[in-house]
């Protein structure tokens, strides 16, 4: 019997960019996993693919699939991601970056792509902290958690972002946790095949860090958590899914229609081009 | 298409702004993303407009920060793009300016300088962000920027900070003032085939054996762009010839930074452009750039016609800074008198290159320009 070495997927990533630097345990080698399940599956042109992402540990997702990608400065994906949307729309844009980088620094590109119906997809990988930095608090941190910048519990409200997205304007919205490994790839396949802003958070385990100081020090205790208090419930009222210690609403929250921004533009550049001729 | 009402030709009365964004569209540039600011929102205005009769892309993003970020995104997906602000928003683009530096993205950045520093005086003019256009982004490395001093100029040099940044893979800015920005004037545009257009290397390599930042002899890496059957990594953090980040090599974080220097400061004799006005007698040269040449060059003329024998030599490029032209000149005349609207930048330029030659720093700061007589008085205490 032939012995196959390589892995089916080894095409997706970057050989030379391995051992990657995530800790054990960490859920961001789920979410590339299911996404690079995701573009197996729609047999996507990997030339047509571009993958952007910020600063933070799941920002080096960028570097390790082997496609077209982009590593830009702290929290500015979504920006950089639009001027390659406009500049070719035949593009398909792809963020994988954090929480931190999306929604804190980041946070007034998110929203004003999401209202602008860019044709760009936004996948989030949220820890709950800065996993990079050491574990500081973030804009998702639960109230009362505890990080190395809130060593008293933090007093923050953290952001519910499926009600963010949704409220900006986004076409797809969606939360799975990394235990959904199925449910995400299919969401992630979704996901791609949506005209305008798409966006998927990831609710991921970051023991070595922000587990560590809140007692879940594995992996396992963290998906444990995941696995005893989240429940499906597909378009659920976004508002309501504030992640809390006894509650992870997941599912799909938006799947609407809306023309995008890119076509928008480009109709309008058709139209006034049409008029300049019958001038 | 009416080609014709596309792409402009032939004489036409239009202030600075426009005529930059006219230069912009003449050079190839078909994306624009800005936010708007006083005094550059014209270029902004007009191109809102003209991209899109010229099938390119124009969008007003949420910020500076943005714009900047889109204007990356835009020139690796294969268009000439450029933004334009003024010195607050130029102060947001900086961490990405430093990005397009080090990833290599051509781009154009118009500044069209008020006074400062903070929100300062926004409709008076200013040139008080020479400095931050060479060291306002975190890091070392060299940049490209020209000072405009008509509208004409506005023009031209906007077009030739696209070749620029084409040519060397590196941010240009176009250092304009709000005098030259606003100012109405005659512009001349030639035919279209008379206008000398550069665009980037491309890849040739095959795919395989495609290492994106690997450099060529003048030490500019042939450039693919996203969706060209290249598939390639990059990134902000320090990098090998295959984008790949090596965040601990001494030896690949000195190759790469001092490779994106010298490709400036070794390519500097092609780059540096000076206007020489009466040097080869001159006693006493001013140097002077933007709007304030303008004033200089009259004061040069009057003091001539009173017996003084002065020149001016006006840098077009700042950045890189033509150091020989102020050390040649400084060996063969008395005085320096540097007129800038800010508290001394080039100036500190100047007296680098000048060394023995005795400098005189003339400074204006919120109001107009410096008349040609306040700059004349200096030629003749200083003769």
């Amino acid at each position: 019997m032939e012995t196959v070495m390589a892995h089916p997927f080894a095409k997706y990533l970057r050989e030379a960019m391995m051992p990657h630097i995530w800790c054990s345990g960490c859920g961001n080698g789920i979410i590339l996993n299911c996404f690079v399940q995701a573009v197996d599956e729609l047999q996507m042109d990997l030339n047509k693919l571009v993958v952007v992402s910020g600063i933070g540990c799941i920002g080096r997702a960028a570097g390790y699939v082997n496609t077209n990608s982009f590593h830009t400065t702290h929290g500015r994906p979504i920006a950089f991601a639009t001027g390659i949307k406009l500049a070719n729309p035949e593009l398909e844009v792809v963020i994988i970056s954090g929480d931190g980088d999306l929604f804190a620094i980041g946070g007034n590109h998110f929203i004003h792509a999401a209202r602008r119906n860019i044709g760009i997809k936004v996948i989030c990988a949220n820890n709950f902290n800065y996993g990079m930095t050491g574990g500081q608090q973030g804009p998702t941190t639960p109230v009362e958690a505890l990080t190395t910048t809130t060593p008293y519990g933090n007093i923050e409200h953290p952001f519910n972002l499926v009600h963010l997205a949704a409220a900006s304007g986004a076409t797809y919205v969606a939360r799975w946790t990394t235990l959904h490994v199925r449910r995400l790839t299919q969401s992630i396949k979704k996901l791609l095949q949506k005209e305008g802003f798409g966006f998927i958070e990831v609710v991921s385990p970051c023991p070595e860090i922000f587990g560590r100081y809140n007692k879940m020090r594995t992996g396992l205790e963290m998906m444990e958590w995941f696995r005893k208090v989240s429940a499906i419930e597909n378009f659920s009222d976004p508002a309501k899914a504030e992640i809390t210690p006894e509650r992870i609403v997941v599912g799909e929250f938006v799947d609407i229609a809306k023309i995008s921004y890119e076509k928008l533009i480009h109709e309008k550049i058709a139209e006034i081009n049409e008029k300049k001729m019958q001038w | 298409m009416n080609q014709k009402r596309v792409i402009l030709e032939g004489s036409h009365f239009m202030n600075g702004d426009i005529a930059c964004a006219e230069g912009a569209i003449a050079a190839g540039c078909r994306f624009f993303a800005g936010y708007p600011i006083t005094p550059a929102t014209e270029i902004a205005e007009h191109l809102a407009q003209r991209m899109l009769e010229v099938g390119g892309i124009y969008v007003q993003m949420e910020d500076e920060i943005a714009s900047m970020a889109a204007v990356i995104g835009a020139s690796y997906a294969g268009l000439k793009a450029m933004t334009a602000t003024s010195g607050p928003g130029f102060s947001l683009m900086q961490e990405n300016i430093g990005l397009a530096v080090m990833t290599e993205a051509p781009c154009v950045i118009v500044d069209v300088m008020r006074g400062g520093p903070s929100t300062g005086q926004p409709t008076l003019p200013g040139q008080q962000d020479v400095m931050q256009a060479k060291w306002g982004s975190h890091g070392d490395y060299e940049i490209i920027a020209l000072a405009p001093s008509s509208v004409q100029e506005m023009f031209n040099l906007t077009i030739e900070a696209f070749n620029l940044s084409e040519t060397y893979r590196v941010p240009a800015i176009v250092l304009a003032d709000e005098v030259v920005g606003h100012m109405w004037e005659k512009v001349a545009i030639p035919p279209a085939q008379k206008i000398k257009i550069v665009n980037r290397k491309k890849a040739n390599a095959p795919s395989e054996a495609y290492a994106p930042f690997m450099p060529d002899d003048d030490l500019v890496p042939p450039m693919a762009c996203f969706g060209e059957g290249y598939s390639f990594h990059a990134t902000g953090l320090t990098h090998d010839e295959h984008g790949y980040p090596q965040t601990s090599s001494s030896e690949v974080q000195q190759k790469l930074v001092k490779r994106l220097c010298d490709k400036i400061r070794k390519n500097a004799d092609k780059i540096v452009r000076v206007e020489e006005v009466l040097l080869s007698d001159a006693d006493i040269v001013v140097v002077a750039y933007g709007i304030v040449a303008r004033a200089a060059l009259s004061a040069v003329r009057k003091a001539r016609a009173e017996g003084i024998k002065a020149g001016l030599l006006r840098p077009i490029t700042l950045w890189p800074f033509p150091e020989n032209h102020v050390a040649k000149i400084a060996q063969q005349t008395k005085a320096i008198v540097v007129p800038e609207m800010n508290c001394g930048q080039l100036v500190r330029e100047v007296e680098r290159a000048a060394k023995e030659t005795p400098v005189t720093f003339l400074s204006k700061l919120g109001e107009e320009p410096h008349t040609p007589m306040e700059i004349f008085e200096a030629i003749r205490r200083n003769s």
